[in-house]
């Protein structure tokens, strides 16, 4: 039981932060060149040089490629037409056509992102060497998708070029390497005092209803707020620690900021465990084996975590998930978790989720002691 | 006679659905006795032993235990009875010492109470070498002994003990009734479910239910006689005559 405590967050820590990403990092690309010019082996040099790209293919035909994206073997197909210089050199329009994996639409969009950034970069100096205003268009079809495109079709490429003078030089603010496992972090750790919250305290009771050592408990005077309290306070501990030794995995493996209170940040992790052990301890009232109680608290862990918004934003979800989401104690405190680890959001920013967290938590454990019987 | 009733029963009725486990039982325990409660499996014994417990609660009928109404106030109740059940139920997982200091600190005992009495309870049962052991690793006959004597710890009026001699060893059922005399000289009542007829024969009066109902109430000695049989056990197969279960 002790090595699980400390094992579980480290190894936790240490598997999903780095793991659960959406960062792309290497897109495998067929180019089909049927233009064989230097403008043509420009463009490839740089989109290999990009560090995204790698060209794994060059099949010969456009069917071929599409066989390819078909098994799996390419990310993308780049179609080169055999026009492509001269359309460069200003005697026809150029194009360009790129075929995309979509079936995970989010790296389908960014691949795609990243492609056309590298063709705007590439356009720009052709430009810029030549003095012919003559910009790429391409057409993109989202194969093996469905319903999914990753970008609209057809979308001209090329524009960069056309407006000189005006650069638009994003800054990242709270995160500005764009680190995703800065993102990912304070809602790993939210996952791991979520489960051991809602599946160790109400596994304990159930197994003591299974073993029969309740009933022995039930027939003394033990007032049932204080049978609860025996089985909150221990699991309590047990998450913030675990918290603690998650949150030190993040700053030694991953050298995590934390620019917001500490304090803060356990005073609301503490409010959160009673919300989710006073729901886990409810669920155990009414479960009369472990398997009961585990395919329970088992639901609610997934659909709790999965709604949070620690992969999604909740305000793009649909308005039922939001409403869900007002007795989803796990979507506070990832909001929480993330406003306070990253930006150094004070007390202010977060009173109001604390608010609710605390209502949460008073709600469930009140529950919890109601929902106890000590006798059928 | 004025004996003190310590359990006062008046047409007890349980029923789960359409089965009525309990049906309309009527019977007085008085203060000191040993008070045993027999029957076949499925008979009622442990449904009406929980309702006096206040674990369940009665359908209808005036159940007074300790001068308490158990279907009112089973928590007033609880404090003032000793329960052992039919399944095992100290903690496994933790040492003798912690078990009993855990039962006495529930029934409101301080740590200057326990620890005295446990140190004497250990040296009379011969238990002080397991002291720090594991409950979970002694032998069975040892942990009933123990969850006898834990369930008495706190000196309630009455204890309850649900077949507390199933599945040991005859050497240890005749300590484990030795332990049974002696807390009953101590003035506690003890109420007492048992299938062995044998041990029917050490108890003070013993009430004989089938299927529910009360067939017979009194000592053992005139009931043997009432029924002109040698022995509680020809007693039992004369009058308990179980239709649909077997023991």
């Amino acid at each position: 039981m002790i090595r699980a405590i400390i094992a579980v967050p480290v190894l936790q820590m240490l598997i999903l932060v780095p793991a659960v990403t959406f960062e792309v990092k290497r897109i495998d690309l067929a180019v089909i060149d049927s233009d064989r010019s230097q403008a043509s082996r420009e463009l490839i040099a740089k989109l290999t040089g990009s560090s995204f790209f790698v060209v794994t293919a060059s099949p010969s035909n456009i069917t071929e490629a599409e066989s390819m994206l078909f098994a799996g073997d390419a990310d993308m197909a780049l179609v080169i037409p055999s026009d492509f210089s001269e359309g460069l050199a200003g005697v026809t329009r150029p194009r360009l056509q790129v075929l995309v994996d979509a079936v995970n639409a989010t790296s389908a969009q960014l691949s795609w992102n990243y492609l056309v950034q590298v063709v705007r970069d590439f356009n720009r100096e052709v430009i810029l060497n030549k003095g012919t205003p003559a910009g790429i268009s391409g057409g993109s079809g989202a194969a093996a998708a469905g319903s999914m495109t990753p970008a609209s079709s057809g979308g001209t490429i090329a524009s960069a070029g056309s407006i000189p003078g005006l650069s638009v030089s994003p800054r990242y603010w709270y995160n500005p390497t764009l680190n995703y496992k800065y993102y990912m972090l304070p809602g790993v750790l939210v996952i791991l005092i979520t489960a051991i919250g809602l599946m160790m305290s109400g596994l304990n009771l159930v197994r003591e209803k299974e073993s029969g050592t309740i009933e022995q408990i039930n027939v003394t005077p033990v007032m049932k707020w204080e049978l609860i309290a025996s089985k909150v306070i221990p699991f309590f501990f047990i998450g913030l620690l675990d918290l603690a030794l998650g949150l030190s995995i993040g700053w030694l493996a991953f050298n995590i900021p934390f620019e917001g209170s500490l304090l803060l940040f356990f005073a609301c992790a503490a409010i959160f465990l009673v919300a989710v052990l006073g729901l886990a301890l409810f669920f155990s009232t009414m479960a009369s084996t472990q398997q009961q109680f585990l395919f329970v608290a088992f639901f609610f862990v997934m659909i709790f975590i999965l709604m949070s918004g620690i992969f999604t934003p909740t305000e793009s979800m649909p308005l039922w998930a939001q409403q869900f989401n007002w007795a989803n104690p796990v979507a506070y405190l990832m909001r929480i978790n993330r406003m306070v680890m990253l930006k150094g959001s004070g007390f202010h920013e977060i009173a109001a989720d604390m608010g609710m967290l605390t209502v949460l938590a008073v709600s469930f454990l009140a529950l919890a002691i109601r929902a106890y019987r000590k006798r059928a | 006679m004025d004996r003190e009733k310590v359990i006062e029963v008046k047409d007890l009725v349980k029923r789960f659905g359409s089965f009525t486990a309990n049906d309309r039982l009527t019977f007085d325990v008085y203060r000191g006795e040993i008070f045993g409660f027999l029957g076949a499996n499925g008979a009622g014994k442990t449904t009406a032993m929980r309702i006096l417990c206040g674990l369940s609660r009665p359908t209808s009928g005036k159940v007074m235990v300790a001068g308490i109404d158990a279907s009112r106030r089973p928590e007033v109740i609880k404090k003032r009875i000793g329960y052992m059940s039919q399944r095992f139920s100290l903690y496994e997982d933790l040492t003798v010492r912690e078990n009993i200091e855990l039962y006495g600190g529930i029934y409101g005992m301080t740590m200057k109470e326990i620890v005295p009495r446990r140190e004497a309870l250990l040296e009379r049962l011969s238990f002080t070498a397991y002291g720090d052991t594991l409950i979970g690793s002694l032998p069975l006959g040892l942990r009933q002994k123990l969850a006898f004597a834990v369930a008495v710890f706190h000196e309630p009026e009455i204890v309850f003990l649900d077949e507390p001699t199933s599945g040991v060893d005859p050497v240890t059922r005749r300590q484990f009734w030795e332990m049974i005399y002696e807390t009953a000289s101590r003035g506690i009542t003890v109420f007492v479910t048992t299938h062995y007829m044998d041990e029917a024969e050490y108890c003070d009066r013993i009430t004989i239910m089938s299927e529910g109902r009360i067939v017979a109430l009194d000592t053992p000695s005139a009931l043997l006689s009432q029924y002109g049989t040698a022995s509680v056990e020809e007693l039992f197969v004369k009058i308990a005559r179980p239709q649909k279960t077997g023991v």
